[in-house]
């Protein structure tokens, strides 16, 4: 025989709060990956007003983050939960804490930002740092969608495309050192630099983590640490 | 028919069936169910009403043929000895598999005392007497976690006693002839969250000597008390793993569908 699908009876209240969770970690999912877009874009168009954004914005992420596990903390408490909706909400409590995190590091570069135009620094960011920032923020689109569609392979893809962007880090840690070595008046931009390439590595840690709870609610498997191996 | 296959499955059970079907005349209500019951653990037998679960734990200790038209294939074995074998008798199967109901039923015109060695007299001439038999119904009564309410007034009736009470003196008289396993059809069924909490933790206590077996509808409870958790559905055993995997990763679908109420 098949499973049906369809909530019964006393379950359709329990299932529409998860709807409307599941709905507010997609609203904090996109405000996350717009915090990010918004910092690095103000970084490479030198736009002090999208930083001032970045630095407003993340208090809206901070209070998503409190909603989101209050509104899970009253589901485990009055549902008691099982299997795969245990999972989800689990996962959505570490979640909103991951992306809140999210918009923290987007702060961090906002505010390299701010003081990269503050010293009227003419260095221009090296493409392999716009590179980081645009898979960076692609793996934590992809991260979400995994999640919300239980996708358990895309999951995995996500964490492997974490090596890529930890070899970049690499890269532009070399390349900043190469300008430092060469012109001493760089070494204050340069390590701002480094910083926002710093804070755009944890991001895509961050969608690592989100990707491994998309394996965990799809598949029941605990893969980080590679725990699996 | 395949059987689920089960990793973890315990390795010498002290109760366990092969390929047991049970029927009320005709019509299956359990279907080639193959599991193992091993000691200082709790099963739990979970699944949706009439998906054979309470049939099967009668079928554990021969309480389901005594029900007109009732019959079952295959076999149980316990510690190796097929009940079902031909010979077997119920009355000493029962001994050492030992079963308490849904709702409480203690005789009404018996004492409390009287309760506990009720049991007793299965063991007929081999029963103890005297300061015996006191030993016996304190012991079970402690076991029961009912002692220290109840040894005051052995003498009154069993009736006096409050709902959860009347269970756990169900459960000293179960237990008043040592048996090697205890099945529990629903214990809680009729009872108050705090009565449930008492018998929850004596079924703790209990698993400590025997295997328990433990019907519920309550997935809670389920998840609460036992190590081990089978889902049955429509008398096919679905899945049956650790509680913890059950809970958190089911394999199968249909018990996902279950515990998560995305049935029917």
């Amino acid at each position: 025989m098949t499973a049906a699908i369809e909530p019964s009876g006393g379950f359709r209240h329990f299932h529409d709060q998860l709807a409307e969770l599941k709905q507010r970690l997609l609203d904090m999912s996109e405000k996350a990956e717009h915090l990010v877009e918004l910092a690095v874009s103000a970084l490479l168009t030198r736009d002090r007003g999208k930083a001032e954004l970045v630095i407003v914005g993340d208090k809206d992420l901070n209070g998503l983050e409190i909603e989101i596990e209050q509104r899970a903390i009253a589901l485990l408490a009055l549902q008691q939960p099982m299997a795969r909706d245990l999972r989800f909400i689990i996962g959505t409590i570490k979640i909103s804490n991951d992306l809140e995190r999210v918009g923290d590091h987007a702060v961090n570069i906002a505010e390299s930002s701010l003081r990269l135009i503050e010293a009227n620094s003419n260095i221009i960011p090296d493409p392999e740092l716009e590179d980081m920032a645009r898979r960076a923020r692609l793996m934590l689109s992809e991260a979400l969608d995994a999640f919300i569609q239980a996708d358990g392979a895309l999951g995995r893809d996500v964490c492997r495309a974490d090596d890529v962007v930890d070899a970049l880090h690499n890269s532009v840690f070399r390349i900043l050192l190469t300008h430092m070595l060469e012109d001493a008046r760089t070494i204050t931009p340069s390590l701002e630099l480094l910083l926002v390439s710093r804070n755009l590595e944890r991001v895509a840690d961050l969608a690592t983590n989100i990707g491994e709870d998309a394996v965990y609610l799809a598949e029941g498997k605990q893969i980080k640490h590679h725990f699996e191996d | 028919m395949i059987q689920p296959v089960d990793e973890d499955a315990p390795e010498r059970p002290r109760l366990a069936t092969r390929e047991l079907s049970a029927f009320f005349g005709r019509s299956r209500v359990v279907s080639n169910v193959t599991l193992g019951f091993r000691d200082q653990e709790v099963t739990a037998i979970i699944g949706p009403s009439g998906c054979g679960k309470s049939t099967l734990l009668r079928c554990l200790n021969r309480m389901h043929e005594t029900v007109p038209g009732a019959s079952a294939t295959g076999i149980v074995t316990l510690d190796g000895t097929d009940i079902y074998a031909a010979g077997v008798d119920p009355i000493a199967v029962r001994r050492h598999v030992g079963m308490v109901f849904q709702r409480p039923t203690p005789f009404p015109t018996m004492s409390i005392r009287d309760n506990v060695t009720a049991g007793l007299k299965i063991l007929g001439r081999h029963a103890p007497r005297g300061a015996d038999a006191e030993d016996v119904v304190e012991g079970a009564l402690r076991h029961a976690a009912l002692w220290d309410e109840v040894k005051d007034r052995l003498g009154e009736s069993a009736i006096a006693l409050s709902g959860g009470q009347q269970q756990r003196l169900c459960i000293a008289r179960a237990l008043a002839i040592r048996p090697q396993v205890i099945l529990l059809d629903e214990p809680t069924a009729s009872l108050d969250p705090l009565s449930t909490q008492k018998v929850e933790e004596l079924v703790y206590q209990l698993k400590q000597d025997i295997a328990v077996v433990i019907v519920t509808h309550n997935m809670q409870q389920a998840a609460r008390v036992s190590d081990r958790t089978a889902f049955l559905l429509m008398g096919d055993l679905v899945e049956t793993a650790p509680t913890n995997t059950l809970f958190t990763a089911p394999r199968d679908p249909r018990t996902e569908a279950y515990i998560t109420g995305r049935f029917g």
